[in-house]
């Protein structure tokens, strides 16, 4: 297999873009990403999206946005892993370069939520989980997060109030971001004083929806690398696993199999231990999701992954930087836009190019994107060169 | 309407049948082809005894359609007696707090309203706090 890299990027703000259709803010990141990689023309476009059918009324993604971006004919195919459908775009992007299949490829996520009202999003954004057996039964995505987290309090004695610096440092990276939904601060005692929505989970532990698309140009990593491009980012590793579908089919209800099994294998891939890890664009749906993906990474022992924000060890300058721009509590969970966005951003950071948002010593960075509440997992590893 | 889904569920639904694995014992539910503990094929019909105890429990506010004209309503994971975990909303509360670890018992109620006026209501299972039952004489 060949080595694959990132050769551009870019990305729209998420926000509730009224005057924009889904095809409109997917090519706008689709040309920021060619601009940003000297490039007109792709071999194929693979496109992360959860909601077109539902939310837009609008399948077809495959041909819609080549034939909106001017890129037909080149292929073009949606891949929809729920809110892991970026991460998931991004992986088969790279298994077609990397097989020599295709030269380049051009992946997309994008969502486009604001078409809809609040109840069919809630509802659409169930279809996540098992429709015969949670969603039948009205359970929401927030349900099922709370029930984990519920679990999680009780199991391993932590307050709620515990898990505030993962929403603290969020907002304050995403004040720094200008792509960002949120850009404003919060404080702690905000956080403890917000809206109830699926107790344990207020509205401050929860990441906030939006209309947003990002983008990345794969080439072979040979091909550049001897051109003195220093733009380029290669991909060191990609894994992807599965674990349930529903909670309660897990041995385990408080442990991310898939997180831990992608990740580990991703680490495998890449010849390095978590500690290489200089900073960690992770899956922060829910604040309790930030803790359970750094016990699965290997990054906190099970049951401590709140410690990680009471030390500091997530902020900027900690051991550990995660959500570098916000991640989705503060950049935004543009669902099927997600993953790509966390590859984007690791990309500016291990380029140097994040402006405020810089984090030091930006070698190794790692992303993951996990799909239902902990059914799909993917991870990738990048560096800068 | 999803009259074909609730048809080919109504064994699950209304009696609470799951599986046991004829390999291992294991008891699933909800039923499924390949027995998560072995690996081998469970096809062995089992009714659970409808029996366990809350597990982990929120409140939905924010519900989804279908589901809005009896929010805020609480769900729960129950571990039932023997075994598995069961997604469920949880009724008959009255003023009682739910706890980790309250008893509970299956009950039929309605799920919700599929459609409009003239459509389908759906029933199924929903656990209550299980009550003190008075011997027979
Ligand atoms: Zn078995």
């Amino acid at each position: 297999m060949r080595k694959v890299a990132i050769l551009g990027v870019g990305q729209t703000k998420i926000s509730e873009h009224w005057g924009m259709s889904l095809k409109e803010l997917a090519a706008e990141a689709i040309f920021a990403a060619l601009e940003d990689a000297g490039r007109s023309s792709i071999d194929g476009l693979f496109i992360g999206n959860m909601l077109s059918g539902s939310l837009n009324k609008q399948e077809n993604l495959g041909v819609l946005l080549p034939d909106w971006a001017g890129l037909t004919p080149v292929e073009g195919v949606k891949i929809e892993t729920a809110c892991s459908s970026g991460g998931s775009a991004i992986r088969t992007g790279l298994i077609a370069v990397a097989s020599g299949e295709l030269d380049s490829a051009l992946v997309v996520g994008v969502e486009k939520m604001s078409d809809a009202k609040l109840l069919e999003t809630t509802s659409a954004l169930a279809t996540a989980a098992d429709a015969d057996y949670e969603t039948a039964h009205g359970l929401s995505f927030v349900a099922l997060n709370a029930l984990i987290m519920q679990r999680y309090l009780h199991e391993y004695n932590w307050n709620h109030a515990d898990f505030a610096p993962f929403s603290v440092v969020a907002h304050q990276n995403g004040v720094r971001n200008p792509n960002a939904r949120l850009q404003t601060k919060i404080t702690e005692q905000e956080y403890q004083d917000s809206r109830m929505i699926a107790k344990p989970i207020n509205l401050l532990d929860a990441s906030p929806i939006g209309d947003g698309a990002a983008a990345v140009v794969l080439v072979a990593a040979d091909e550049f690398q001897n051109n003195g491009n220093s733009n380029l980012v290669h991909i060191l590793a990609s894994a992807a696993a599965t674990d349930t579908l529903s909670i309660h089919d897990r041995k385990d209800p408080l442990w991310l199999s898939a997180s831990e099994i992608s990740a580990r294998r991703a680490y495998s891939q890449a010849g390095i231990q978590p500690e290489d890890i200089d900073l960690f664009e992770l899956h922060d749906a829910f604040t309790i999701m930030s803790a359970l993906s750094l016990e699965a990474c290997g990054f906190a022992p099970r049951g401590q992954g709140p410690r990680m924000g009471q030390d500091g060890d997530i902020a900027p300058f900690g051991k550990l930087p995660i959500s570098t721009f916000g991640g989705l509590k503060a950049r935004g969970h543009p669902v099927g836009a997600t993953g790509v966005y966390q590859i984007v951003e690791l990309v500016k950071q291990l380029r140097g190019e994040a402006g405020k948002n810089q984090v030091d010593r930006a070698h190794i960075g790692m992303a993951q994107n996990i799909g239902g509440s902990g059914a799909t997992a993917v991870t990738h590893i990048l560096q800068g060169i | 309407m999803e009259i074909p889904r609730h048809w080919r569920l109504k064994q699950q639904r209304y009696k609470l049948v799951g599986e046991v694995c004829p390999h291992c014992e294991a008891k699933l539910f909800p039923p499924r082809d390949i027995c998560p503990d072995c690996g081998g094929e469970a096809k062995q019909l089992y009714t659970f005894s409808g029996r366990g105890e809350v597990y982990s429990h929120t409140t939905v506010y924010d519900a989804p359609a279908g589901f809005e004209e009896n929010a805020p309503y609480t769900v729960a994971l129950v571990k039932l007696e023997e075994g598995p975990l069961v997604t469920a909303q949880l009724t008959d509360l009255g003023e009682q707090d739910v706890e980790i670890g309250t008893p509970v018992e299956m009950v039929t109620r309605r799920l919700r309203t599929d459609g409009d006026e003239r459509g389908m209501l759906v029933y199924g299972y929903k656990f209550r706090p299980r009550l003190e039952r008075v011997n027979q004489i």
